[in-house]
């Protein structure tokens, strides 16, 4: 199967990273890589991940089903995940978990019907001390207020970019 | 051998090498520790947590499965600790594992079962509901229901470790864990079933067993594997006189408790629609049941009249039959007949072989030293396919004592895997490699050379040559095909030598001769099919078959005689290595009779009973130990396991025939003629085919 | 500090350069002692920097606390196979977000750890495993990478003192287990993040089955201000027996919650009601998870303690990650608990059959107990279970899940008795947002 080229020249630092014997370590990475330009590990996926690093489909498989960040079923454009463990649990992380449900009428790993959107409650993403926090794909959004996640789930859902949308700021650089 | 160290288990004072994991000290020692996840040869889990002892000195218990004893080590394994631990171990387990135990395959020999039954809570604490996902047919012999699943990891390391396949593995993480095969909703592997056997739970099952019976219903038949020439123990589980199941978990025979697809699963021949069961006649052309003294004094009358008038027999032996039935075969033959123009289909040249190591001792390899030497070089065969258990010894042998395997051969082999050294060479040129690995051997402190039929003929010595002059211990083994392929030239199956490999002097005709030979007056087979790709030219000749089945030769024959199937007889069989191993009988099919019965029967109406002597296994064996070199072994040693013969010693006078030896290389799913007639065999040809 | 408003009380030592300007380039980092621990550390022996930080007392940031200077004795100076240095920068344990900062803030400084660790021990390579989730840090430390190798401090020949080593990012995928040592070392190599069988330790049998130093992130940062100013120093700067500064990450019902630079040893109460401002909204303090989600609760009575490593354990809880979870008087306990096992049960590998079958039969249990059908049984049954799964487990994962449960059973029983008969749960109405004044 053929990728973009930065991904192509990811997968070749990848590779570059590990002792020549070792190529098995760069199968992690490939995965969570290729899924940002995929959204979703499939087996066409899976056997390249499996030709390049010299191992089985099986043991990229096994690798697939073992870390939460890699999911089989397509994501949305833009995956919001919803902390919701004890720190943002707290302070509001649940309400806020509740809202994107039911503001979208989506559920946990469901995508919105345009594709746009999909949601997950995610366990701690390491945003404590700015708790409730939420992660759209890799950007980290803290103190997040309901009002804040209603304006940043209309943006979205009305087709802009996160940074486009007034009134929400990411939290890192 | 590490130093043995003194140390208590349960107060009692034990002595063992130090570095011995516990829970192996305790169980040489009748101390019984629970586990599931440790499987002796495999490496370690640490995982089910059942093997928890107190050790003193240490805050936590410890897994008995991982702990190496030292000396002065004080060890407790019933403690009320250590109780409490295996029960509530046993209560998590019990929680998602549903308790379908009347329905399920295993109840009764399940692991799970006695270890709730020794040490388990008498009721369950568990209200919650309980994870469900549905069950799946992963090949035509493996099913796996999931919630029954462990998560020993047996299953993954037989397959991985074990067999080299690796088609098992772990999807999904923590209690939505599962073993999946490597095909996605399929298996591709070897579908020997090893994963199945080792389950110690009902969560992988036998799709030909798969509800036939409850294991109580059955009695265990010990007995060798009819297929290839690997000699494997297989205990068949037997149901109303029929076989529903071969496996070998008590570990006797050579192979421990290895078995192919053919050990496990391609007994089902025996109960073929098609077994013959009835003696047929050819009347005005065609086949006609007859009686079986019909059928006999036919015979007799016919090979009579012929032996009267000089006129020309040929006589074909089995890779399959045993020993007796070969032995009396060929003496039949020669003394009763007159004639040494007897044969096999030879698959391997063993005969140059033990006349290349005359004047030698203890060169030829058994079982053991496949597991035991420290190098194997592998020479033509495509190991792990032609012979499995074999190749299982070598990878075992790499894995446990870091052997290295030297392999040449045309095609990518598996052994490449971890081979230290492969060579690719064009078919043919086998031997022009050796050279190469001349070094790399003679560093070696002992080898085993084993050939297939790519070695043959003066390339045997070769061989020989080589390996002698390479200043170690080698031992050699030449591959032939089939169950009793070793026995039968051992037995003298052969036109050129006698039993024992004593030269006739008067070579008969070859196999090849006999086929040939127009003025053939008859030709008598038994238990083997001459004819599926060749010609009879003596268009005339009277013709005999034994068989299961009505094979091309015996579509051909003037009279056809229902045989039993190894399974169904008892004597002795001899495998590729050598190795005496004793048949017992498992079932019946009404109508056939063993082929030594109708050997038997057969001199008796032509009036050679006395020369021939009782048509009783034990009584031909005994005369088997008098009269053939190397096989002097008292039957309770071949019956309690097997014992080498030792056929080397001295010249072989006479001529190699490499123009008569070639394999028919079957794979895993192939068996001769034999093969065609496994449901499973072919149910996995088909579907590999299909997809 | 970015996120949050450094405090007075603080002692900058590892988080003195992050309110610099440009604090990620190496410039800045050059201008600040940057690197100088690492060159004072090429003119030094094996020996020397081991004893250097074994005189600092520092004590692994992950969590277990495991005296650093030792562990690195612990490789094998003989052994032919290569060695390597993995830093750990799986951060996941809830209440936990300093080693985000460390890397976002001050890349080089955790550069210069790890180039510290090689010399000590010989090693030419270097992985930051990173979470999945931080993808954004593993483009900061590809830069700062990048930099170092450009400035020559990374290398073949680095500073041309023939010294070599190198260093790469590596991504995880999201693996709670991760976290531990050896199950990262699996992920490292491509496999499943199930932990391995120890001994041997990643010391002796690590990346690859060689010989291995595995760190936390804290921990290694650490290291370039001991090599420069001393062992004695950073020991002085802690408690006895807990050398130097930690960053306590302080979340929950706190007016300022945010990560602080802390010597070891600070007071909690002064820590939430001075450093943190006190709980918010003018509630009252109910309870302190001291060190991440795996630490036993302490109650609001217990919380005038020192933390450091001893003094917390002293109290029955750990000093863990340094993740201090502050909860008010309107938390549920038993949701808290619920939420603590829910975690666990996602997170276990399913490697092992009391953690596997036990953090989800806790889970169930727990949800059914908190919607109210709950039996005054389950309450004992609770701690018996968790009970059953601490210290026979194949790794701490098991523990992590039953400490906190056992301790909240313990010391909130009655919070528990309040959910039975079908009664609804007690504190379901109050509304996070609204209570917190921070309402839509």
């Amino acid at each position: 199967m053929t990728f973009s080229p930065e991904l192509e020249a990811q997968f070749e630092k990848f590779l570059a990273k590990y002792p020549a014997d070792k190529k098995r370590s760069a199968v992690i990475p490939m995965l969570v890589y290729a899924q940002d330009e995929t959204h979703a590990i499939t087996q066409e996926v899976i056997e390249e991940v499996a030709k390049r690093c010299g191992v089985t489909p099986l043991q990229v498989d096994e690798v697939v089903g073992f870390y939460s960040m890699l999911h089989k079923k397509p994501q949305g454009t833009y995956h919001v995940q919803v902390c919701t463990n004890i720190s943002c649990l707290i302070v509001g992380g649940e309400e806020i978990w509740n809202q994107a449900c039911h503001k979208l009428g989506i559920g946990h790993k469901q995508t919105t019907a345009d594709g746009r959107i999909s949601l997950e409650e995610v366990e701690c993403m390491g945003a404590c001390s700015w708790a409730p926090a939420v992660q759209v794909n890799y950007d980290f959004y803290h103190f997040v207020t309901p009002s804040q996640l209603d304006k940043l789930l209309d943006g979205l859902s009305a087709g802009k970019k996160p940074d486009e949308i007034a009134g929400v700021k990411r939290a890192s650089c | 051998m590490a130093d043995l160290v003194k140390f208590t288990i349960n107060g009692r004072e034990i002595e063992a090498p130090a570095g011995m994991l516990a829970i192996e000290a305790a169980k040489q020692n009748g101390i019984e520790i629970p586990s599931f996840c440790y499987y002796e040869g495999y490496s370690l889990q640490a995982a089910c947590r059942m093997c928890l002892v107190e050790v003193e000195k240490m805050p936590k218990m410890q897994v008995a499965c991982t702990l190496p004893v030292a000396a002065g080590m004080v060890i407790r394994t019933e403690t009320d600790q250590v109780k409490l631990a295996r029960k509530s171990t046993l209560e998590f387990l019990l929680t998602n594992h549903p308790l379908d135990c009347p329905v399920c395959d295993k109840g009764g020999e399940c692991e799970l079962q006695d270890m709730v039954f020794k040490y388990g809570a008498g009721e369950s604490r568990y209200v919650e509901a309980k994870i469900h996902v549905d069950e799946q047919q992963w090949s035509p012999v493996v099913f796996y229901d999931g919630p029954r699943c462990i998560l020993c990891f047996r299953c993954v390391r037989a397959c991985d470790e074990g067999m080299g396949v690796g088609a098992l593995g772990v999807v999904n993480r923590g209690a939505m864990s599962l073993i999946a095969p490597n095909k996605g909703d399929h298996l591709e592997c070897d579908e020997c079933g090893q994963c199945i056997d080792i389950c110690p739970v009902g969560a992988l099952t036998s799709g030909p067993y798969r509800y036939l019976t409850r294991p109580w219903e059955m009695d265990h038949i010990g007995t060798i594997c009819t297929h290839c020439s690997d000699g494997c123990k297989t205990t068949l589980g037997v149901r109303n006189d029929e076989i529903v199941r071969g496996n070998n978990r008590d570990r006797s025979g050579v192979n421990g408790e290895f078995l192919c697809v053919k050990g496990r699963y391609a007994f089902d021949f025996n109960k073929h629609a098609e077994r013959l069961q009835s003696p047929m006649m050819r009347v005005n052309g065609k086949l006609e049941e007859v009686s079986w003294s019909k059928a006999l004094e036919t015979i007799a009358n016919k090979f009579g009249e012929i032996r009267s008038r000089g006129g020309k027999f040929g006589v074909i032996g089995s890779n399959h039959t045993t020993n007796e039935e070969n032995y009396y075969l060929q003496k039949f033959a020669r003394q009763g007949l007159g004639t040494n123009s007897i044969d096999h289909h030879r698959t391997g040249d063993v005969v140059t072989l033990v006349d290349a190591l005359s004047g030698t001792t203890g060169r030829l390899a058994n079982s053991a030293d496949f597991y035991e030497r420290k190098a194997v070089l592998v020479i033509g065969s495509d190991f792990s396919v032609e012979h499995p258990f074999l190749a299982f010894q070598a990878r075992a042998n790499f894995r446990h004592h870091e052997a290295h395997i030297y392999t040449v051969t045309a095609e990518p082999v598996r052994e490449d895997n971890y081979a230290a050294r492969s060579v690719r060479v064009a078919k043919g040129e086998e031997l022009g490699a050796l050279e190469g690995l001349r070094e790399a051997l003679a560093a070696e402190p002992d080898l085993v050379i084993v050939f297939d039929d790519s070695i043959k003929g003066d390339k045997v010595r070769s061989v020989v040559e080589f390996g002698q002059s390479l200043g170690i211990p080698v031992s050699y083994c030449a591959l032939v095909d089939y169950s009793n392929s070793r026995g039968a030239i051992d037995m003298g199956l052969a036109p050129e030598i006698g039993p024992g490999y004593h030269a006739t002097g008067q070579p008969g005709m070859s196999m090849n001769d006999m086929l040939a030979a127009a003025d053939l007056a008859a030709l008598w087979v038994v238990g083997a099919n001459p004819l599926e790709n060749a010609k009879l030219a003596a268009s005339k000749a009277f013709v005999v078959v034994q068989d299961l089945f009505l094979t091309e030769t015996a579509q051909r024959a003037d009279v056809v005689l229902p045989a039993a199937s190894a399974y169904e007889k008892n004597g002795t069989v001899t495998n590729g290595r050598g190795e005496v191993q004793r048949l017992k009988r498992a079932s019946a099919t009404m109508g056939a009779k063993t082929d030594l019965e109708i050997i038997g029967l057969i001199a008796k109406e032509m009036g050679l009973a006395p020369m021939m002597g009782p048509w009783l296994p034990e009584t031909v064996y005994a005369e088997i130990r008098k009269t053939v070199k190397g096989y002097d072994i008292p039957l309770p040693l071949v019956t309690i396991g097997a014992q080498q013969s030792t056929p080397v010693n001295g010249r072989v006078g006479v001529e190699s025939r490499p123009d008569l030896v070639r394999s028919e290389h079957n794979n895993l799913f192939e068996s001769g003629t034999l093969g065609r007639y496994s449901q499973v065999l072919n149910t996995v040809i088909e579907g590999r085919q299909s997809r | 500090m970015r996120y949050n408003d450094p405090s007075p009380l603080e002692t900058p030592v590892l988080t003195r350069r992050f309110r610099l300007p440009n604090s990620q380039s190496i410039d800045t980092y050059l201008a600040s002692d940057g690197y100088k621990g690492f060159e004072r550390a090429i003119g030094m022996t094996q020996d020397e920097i081991i004893g250097e930080v074994k005189t600092s007392i520092l004590r692994g940031r992950g969590g277990a606390g495991f005296p650093t200077g030792m562990k690195w004795g612990f490789v094998p100076r003989t052994s032919p196979k290569p060695k390597y240095i993995v830093v750990n920068a799986d951060e996941s344990e809830p209440g936990t977000c300093k080693d985000r900062l460390l890397m976002e803030f001050d890349p080089h400084q955790l550069i210069e750890g790890v180039l510290i660790a090689g010399l000590a021990v010989g090693a030419q390579q270097g992985y930051i495993y990173i979470r999945g989730e931080f993808r954004y840090l593993i483009g900061v430390m590809d830069k700062a990478i990048d930099e170092a190798y450009a400035k020559g401090y990374l290398g073949d020949n680095i500073l041309g003192r023939g010294v070599k080593f190198n260093l790469a990012t590596h991504s995880g995928a999201g693996a709670y287990e991760c976290g531990e040592e050896s199950a990262l070392l699996e992920s490292l190599e491509g496999k499943r993040g199930n932990p391995r069988i120890r001994p041997p330790f990643p010391a002796v049998a690590g990346a690859y089955q060689c010989p291995t130093i595995l760190n936390n992130v804290e921990t290694f940062c650490a290291v370039p201000s001991i090599i420069l100013n001393g062992g004695k120093w950073f020991a002085d700067l802690g408690s006895p027996k807990n050398g130097g500064t930690r960053l306590f990450c302080l979340s929950g019902h706190v007016n300022k919650p945010g990560v602080y630079e802390l010597p070891m040893g600070f007071n909690l109460m002064r820590m939430i009601n001075e450093v943190g401002g006190g709980i918010r909204g003018g509630k009252k303090l109910k309870a302190v998870v001291p060190g991440g989600s795996s630490c036993p609760i302490l109650k609001a009575d217990e919380c005038d303690l020192a933390m450091d490593y001893d003094t917390v354990a002293a109290a029955k809880s750990m000093l863990g990650s340094g993740g201090v979870v502050v909860l008010d008087e309107d938390t549920c306990m038993v949701k808290f608990a619920l939420r603590i096992m829910r975690f666990y049960a996602h997170e276990s590998c399913g490697w092992c059959i009391p953690c596997r079958e036990g953090t989800t039969w806790l889970k169930k249990l727990l949800t059914r107990f908190h919607e109210g059908q709950g039996q005054r049984s389950d309450i004992v049954m609770i701690g018996d279970l968790s009970k059953n799964m601490l210290g026979r487990t194949f790794c701490p994962l098991g523990d992590a899940a039953a400490m906190p449960t056992i301790a909240i059973v313990e010391k909130f029983r009655d919070e528990f008795e309040a959910h039975l008969d079908g009664k609804p749960c007690p504190y379901e109405h109050i509304n996070a947002f609204s209570k917190s004044g921070l309402a839509a």
